[in-house]
Order: C-alpha cells, then structure tokens, then sequence
C-alpha cells in the first residue's frame, strides 16, 4: 500500500508528512534513554526482516497480491514507539532506493504504516494479551488480531488520504480498499502469530525486550 | 549460539530475499484500485530512480538483479537501524 506520487493532493502531503516528522521526533525522545544491549540487534533484525519480508509478495483474489507489512510483529516485540523508527527506517530506505512509495508521498505512507498500523496492533494486543492474564495463547491471540487490524486500518487511513486528494470517491475508496486489506490482513496475522511462536518456542526470552 | 541470536535473525532475512524472485508479480492492493478505477496513471515518475522494483541496475538476469537488490536493502536497514539504536544507547550509557 505505499502510495505513489500523483495520488495525494498537496495539503494532505503537507499535513501527513507534519505528523511523521511529530512522531518520529517523539519516538526518538521516548527511545533514546532505553536502549539496551539487546534492543539495538533486535531493532537492527527486525528493520532487516521486515524489509525482506515485505518483498514477498503473495497472492489473493482477484489478481492482486500483498504483502507482510510487520508493524505488529516489531510493537508487540520493542513496543510502539521503537518501533515507529523501525517502519519509518524502513519506508525511507524504500521510497529512497528503491522507488517503492513515493517521496512527497513519504509522510503519508509513514503515517499509514509507520503510526497507524503500530499503535493499533499495539493497544490490541496489550487489551487482549491482558484480558486473558497473558497465556501464551492470549499473547499470540491478541498479536494476531492486532495485526489483522493494523493492516485494515492503514489501507481505511490511505483510502481516506486518497478521497480528501480528490483521487477516489470516499465511498469507493473505502470498500475497495478495506475489502482487499481485509484478505490481506490475514496473511499479516498468520505470518506474525508464526514469527511469535517460532520466537516463544526458541528464545522465549526474546518476548521480553519493550522499550517503549 | 545463545549470544548470537540476531545473527540466526538476520540469516533467515537474507533467506527471504534469496526466495523473492518467486514472489507474486499481481498489483498489490493500492495499485489494482488505481488500476480498476482508472487513476493509476496520476503516479508520477520517480525524480530520480536507483533500485527501481527491487532490482539492481545493469543485470541481465532478472532474478540476480532482485536478489542483489533485496541483499542490498537488508543489509543497509540493518546497519542502519542497528547504528542508530547503538548511537542511542552509547549516548546514555557513556
């Protein structure tokens, strides 16, 4: 879902890219003074896994495929903040090198993936990790469903900006749009719940690094 | 082992980028609504393009071009993101 150039009017890139800049600057004050010894490999990993991870496209119907985005994997493994500089490293690298999301389209796209999709999953998780008394089942459960979520709600927030550019009628942008990333959030949930239990099962201990 | 956990991380990233050749080719999501609704064509070029589509420039080989493409943005986000975390926890720790 990262949004070209040409798509965005000029003000909806003006306001979505204030909010990036706003987040990232908070996310760099509320990390900086936690960092530890494990969270830099970990920040390091998952910028790198996501980034590969997101180059595997998978079909679904209709002619279209997706892909994994990761932000619940990262906020449920660092915690959101962490991981609004992760997303944010990641779409900047995309969109710089690789042409994969267009640059005044960047503040959007960060918005979209980088904010939206990490808070989301986040608070998801934390609501449904602790309404069960954080079983395993209840960890996985929530990371789930968060990321199912995380991706719905990215693509309502990108038909949105797409409707106020005056690309797309509103309600057509939204049915379309949530439609396709309703079938795509679930390959997000399957593939995040995997990595979580491949993670528990392995090096349990790895569930345990939150920044923030 | 127990200590280098990341590596096994990392390894398996770079292991993903050896299979993306096989990915799916079909629009993703964003790109086949523009594309049924007929504003696919308001994306404008790129200012300036080196990686274009995940593949690396000047290759004839369409799957070594997207590999070497892949490899070089993992690793470039993960020295990235792994320096600035270590800028981060150097500047409280010292």
């Amino acid at each position: 879902m990262h949004i070209p150039d040409g798509f965005l009017s000029g003000p909806v890139a003006v306001a979505t890219g204030a909010v990036a800049v706003a987040a990232i600057a908070v996310a760099v004050k509320e990390t900086n003074t936690k960092m530890g010894e494990k969270q830099v490999p970990m920040m390091g990993v998952l910028a790198a896994f996501i980034f590969a991870a997101q180059m595997l496209n998978f079909p679904v119907a209709g002619g279209t495929s997706g892909h994994f985005l990761g932000a619940a994997l990262a906020a449920v493994l660092l915690g959101p903040w962490a991981t609004v500089l992760i997303m944010s490293s990641v779409l900047v690298v995309q969109s710089l090198i690789f042409q994969d999301g267009g640059l005044l389209a960047l503040g959007a796209n960060i918005t979209n993936m980088g904010i939206i999709a990490v808070f989301s999953s986040y608070y998801i998780y934390k609501g449904i990790d602790a309404l069960f008394r954080h079983t395993k089942a209840a960890t996985l459960a929530g990371a789930g469903i968060g990321a199912w979520f995380s991706v719905v709600l990215a693509s309502l927030a990108c038909a949105a900006e797409l409707s106020i550019s005056g690309t797309s009628p509103w309600a057509l942008a939204i049915a379309a749009m949530g439609g396709v990333y309703m079938l795509i959030g679930v390959g997000e949930g399957l593939i995040t719940v995997a990595v979580l239990s491949l993670i528990m099962a392995t090096r349990a201990d790895l569930l345990k690094l939150q920044v923030v | 082992m127990k200590s280098k956990w990341w590596i096994t991380g990392l390894a398996i990233a770079l292991l993903l980028v050896v299979l993306s050749p096989v990915a799916s080719k079909l629009p993703d999501g964003l790109d086949r609504f523009a594309e049924d609704h007929n504003f696919v064509d308001k994306a404008g070029e790129p200012a300036f393009t080196l990686v274009p589509d995940y593949t690396f420039p000047g290759i004839d080989n369409e799957a070594t071009a997207i590999i070497l493409g892949g490899l070089l943005g993992t690793l470039l986000l993960f020295g990235v993101v792994f320096g600035l975390a270590n800028w981060m926890k150097s500047k409280h720790e010292a």
